[in-house]
């Protein structure tokens, strides 16, 4: 413990600081994550002092402590500097020119890239994907978004951290993020008015009419099959057809009854509001306009499975978001759509509370989301058991994507049949796109699945498309020859993200990009991905200092079977898809950079006399060792 | 006639109890599966991933997929081991990891893995981390070299020493073993020699000092036996296995 670093821990004012943040977390250890967030926010960073005292207060040991704090990217467990300045690394941003950008950034302020400068002032780094690639480069400060970095904002954000002046102080139109959406349908199109899914959920349950006051008690305490009112609606979301939204395309009516016939003490409504993937940003948009239809869904899914609270988990990159969540809330509250007996519905009391999280990608997949939220490392979690029967605190949970829950809105007040009547026959509705990368026009787009990728190339004003990494890195690459393949889950299943890469970009660097990213996040949880994704970003590595072979292709493809045979989750089973997909497709990008088809030491023998040569003045052709060509 | 269930493991019948995962039943009817981070003595783990296994055509961990009536479980394959062979390679290249010099030799697991799925060479490039020893405690010694992030001992020293000494930080790649202490310093935890985290761990990291080799190597553990003959004699067997 450096004695700079204690001195920066105030006895009297930083230890009430973060006991009343513990307070108001109630001194419960499950609440690890946003304890340390919220401390972190008063301090800078997690000082050893404020370690213990959480530690002490949550009875936790401290080792613990520090494994949670260890493990997210956006807490510091070493002094972080005044000013925090991250770059958003995703490959739009790159594209964008971000790496130059905070070149110059970084040799302005004088400072090295992840290092605090000399005077404790600022420390420069990059981070994960923050989901701004519609107006990138993107940029956190101190964890707040800013979007568009240009030289001449980033000046303005200098000459600010040089004043020292206070976030709260900063010009407000710094941090305005445009919502940027593009082609509307019946989601981004929405208006229903806050609650109206509710009320029609609750509508529909009356109409069914055989309801007794005693089924409102079986309702609550788990008994299915009594209580025909939320059934009728649950009935209407299995109609509908609706799949998540965040990928995996679980289909929605079958978790929810799942969850509904587990037995229970509580059930819980989660939402997933942690989309990570490099890429996409709809939650981010469907969460600052369409906040009350996303809480109508959760409301409408709590009615259903009997569930009496809700949780938001909202990915720490969108803090910018909670404040004015929290006040869609607060107004939901004041109206009687949330509290208790929901809307005048005797017995139907459910409220919703917003976890934020603190930089993990892994964090995205539901098991591990329940972990953070329990205030523990996000480590996907063994199974079975699944979420439905044993989730949130073990109890019977359903983990939904933001967009899904949005659509089962829809779906309570148009009904199943109407939801059905769009998409394809096995993906109904419509999805939302998150476009980025090299076209005119970037933003959302929703469309009714089965869209071609070709519809969406011409309607964002992509042109001399070379490829477009359809869900992210975790998704596929796909080329000219693919592009009147279907947005479907029978064709190309997808989260949301849809980057384009036009004919100017190297396929190589974009693949190196998502590699670097799964290193960078994966938990480290299982071998295969730990050590795998590591080894192939040495490869990656490799081959772009040119001096690779084909032996290192051989490996990469040998890394991918070990990866998907034996990861513990999809973050390992998809890490080297980039790279397969990328060598597919566009394997000139690769053999172009390889030094000899056989195989290529990373070490140069001769190279390495160098310096002996210069230290004997020695320049003759016996002071050279002979070279393979 | 036995009535208890029964799944298939290559191509044999094996008995199991409600609540075994299928590695738990296959060590106790006499039926090794490699394996590193499981123990018997402590809830699966499921992180190293050595126990990998073809469980009706999906790839999963043994010992920590539920043993259900009639599934098809296929174990002693050359893919599998294959895929074995390059975990342990892969914990070899991730550490520091030199046998001649380590006074876990012969008592080592990864070790033992090793000559037992026929891992001749490293494989993999490397990594040569940079990972300071912890001498700091009288008779205990950290050498984190050869840590191959099992969490036995965080096991061990949470649900039977209720001590909570060791936990894991960090993540991915920079994922490593961390200590009770502010100072970060084994000796000032409240760890003792009698603690069962001092015994669990499977490879070199945790040592006493002064007793290192008081059985010469050579003579040691998996130096008499394969480990996969050993593993069956520490798995907890029902009567009709033991002999």
């Amino acid at each position: 413990m450096s004695n700079a670093a204690l001195a920066s821990w105030d006895n009297a004012g930083d230890e009430g600081r973060v006991l009343a943040t513990l307070d108001r977390w109630r001194n419960d250890p499950t609440h690890l994550v946003q304890v340390l967030r919220e401390v972190q926010e008063h301090l800078g960073w997690l000082p050893p002092p404020a370690l213990s005292l959480v530690a002490r207060k949550l009875v936790l040991p401290l080792a613990a402590v520090r494994g949670v704090a260890g493990f997210y990217a956006f807490l510091h467990t070493d002094p972080a500097g005044r000013y925090q300045v991250l770059f958003s690394d995703n490959i739009t941003d790159r594209m964008q020119g971000s790496e130059r950008l905070m070149e110059s950034f970084c040799s302005q302020l004088w400072v090295e890239p992840g290092k605090v400068s000399e005077d404790g002032l600022v420390r420069v780094d990059r981070t994960s994907c923050t989901g701004l690639c519609d107006q990138g480069p993107g940029l956190l400060v101190n964890g707040w978004a800013i979007p568009g970095a240009s030289p001449e904002r980033l000046a303005v954000v200098r000459e600010l951290i040089l004043e020292n002046r206070p976030l709260e102080d900063w010009p407000h139109e710094l941090f305005e993020i445009a919502d940027n959406v593009r082609r509307r349908h019946v989601l981004l199109g929405s208006d229903l008015r806050p609650g109206e899914a509710v009320r029609a959920a609750l509508e529909r349950a009356a109409a069914v009419g055989r309801e007794l006051a005693a089924n409102e008690r079986s309702w609550r305490e788990g008994i299915p099959g009594d209580s025909q009112g939320p059934l009728a609606v649950l009935r209407e979301i299995e109609l509908s057809g609706l799949r998540g939204r965040g990928g995996a395309g679980f289909t929605t009516g079958a978790k929810w009854s799942a969850c509904r016939a587990a037995p229970a003490h509580t059930r819980y409504v989660v939402c997933n509001a942690d989309e990570g993937e490099p890429g996409t940003f709809k939650d981010r948009v469907l969460l600052s306009s369409h906040a009350d239809l996303l809480f109508d869904g959760m409301t409408v899914a709590a009615f259903c499975v009997g569930a009496s609270e809700g949780l938001l988990y909202l990915r720490g990159e969108y803090r910018y978001l909670l404040e004015s969540l929290e006040a869609v809330l607060e107004r939901r509250r004041a109206a009687g759509l949330l509290g208790h007996n929901v809307l005048g519905r005797n017995g139907f009391d459910f409220d919703i509370r917003i976890h934020v999280g603190a930089g993990s990608y892994v964090c995205g997949e539901e098991s591990a989301l329940l972990e953070s939220m329990e205030g523990r490392r996000g480590i996907p979690r063994n199974r079975p058991p699944y979420p439905v029967t044993a989730g949130y605190l073990g109890q019977p949970t359903i983990v939904n994507n933001v967009e899904t829950l949005c659509a089962a809105a829809l779906v309570a007040v148009h009904g199943g049949e109407w939801f059905r009547s769009m998409g394809t026959p096995r993906s109904s509705g419509t999805k939302i796109l998150s476009v980025a990368g090299d076209c005119a026009r970037p933003g959302l787009y929703e469309y009714p699945f089965g869209v071609t990728v070709a519809e969406v190339l011409a309607d964002c004003g992509a042109e001399r498309t070379l490829a477009v990494q359809v869900s992210g890195p975790s998704g596929h690459c796909i080329d000219a020859g693919e592009f009147d393949r279907r947005i479907a889950f029978e064709d190309l299943p997808t989260a949301g993200a849809f980057t384009i890469f036009d004919d100017s970009r190297d396929m190589f660097e974009v693949a190196r990009n998502y590699v670097d990213f799964f290193v960078h996040e994966s938990c480290g949880f299982c071998t295969p991905c730990r050590v795998g994704t590591s080894i192939l970003q040495g490869i990656m590595a490799k081959i772009g200092r040119g001096r690779g072979s084909l032996h290192e292709i051989e490996e990469m493809t040998r890394l991918n079977q070990v990866l998907q045979m034996s990861a513990h989750c999809g973050l390992g089973h998809t890490a080297c898809n980039p790279v397969v997909d990328t060598l597919k497709r566009f394997r000139p990008a690769f053999e172009r950079r390889l030094q000899s088809l056989r195989f290529a030491p990373d070490f140069d023998l001769d190279g390495a006399l160098a310096a002996a040569r210069r230290a004997t003045g020695r320049d003759d052709p016996g002071a050279y060792l002979e070279q393979e060509t | 006639m036995s009535k208890r269930p029964t799944f298939i493991l290559d191509d044999q019948e094996v008995p199991f109890e409600p609540g075994q995962t299928v590695l738990q039943a296959a060590l106790a009817a006499g039926r090794y599966i490699p394996h590193l981070c499981y123990h018997p003595e402590f809830r699966p783990h499921g992180s190293c991933k050595v126990c990998t296994a073809r469980v009706d055509g999906r790839m999963m961990a043994a010992c920590t997929t539920p043993a259900s009536p009639g599934i098809n479980v296929e174990s002693e394959t050359e893919e599998l081991n294959d895929l074995r062979r390059m975990l342990v390679q892969m914990l070899f290249a991730e550490g520091n990891h030199f046998c001649p010099s380590c006074e876990a030799s012969g008592n080592c697991v990864l070790q033992a893995l090793g000559y037992d799925l026929g891992v001749l060479t490293a494989g993999f490039r490397h990594m040569f981390p940079v990972r300071p020893v912890d001498a700091s405690h009288p008779d205990i010694l950290l050498d984190f070299n050869r840590c191959v992030l099992c969490e036995l001992c965080v096991r061990a020293s949470n649900e039977v020493d209720g001590k909570g000494v060791f936990a894991l930080s960090g993540r991915g790649i920079d994922k490593h073993l961390v200590v009770n202490a502010e100072s970060n310093q084994l000796a000032d935890t409240d760890i003792a020699l009698d603690d069962k985290a001092m015994e669990v761990c499977p490879v070199g990291v945790i040592l006493k000092k002064r007793v290192g080799f008081a059985v010469p190597i050579g003579e040691r553990r998996y130096d008499r036996a394969p480990i996969s003959a050993q593993a069956l004699a520490d798995a907890p067997r029902s009567p009709e296995h033991k002999k």
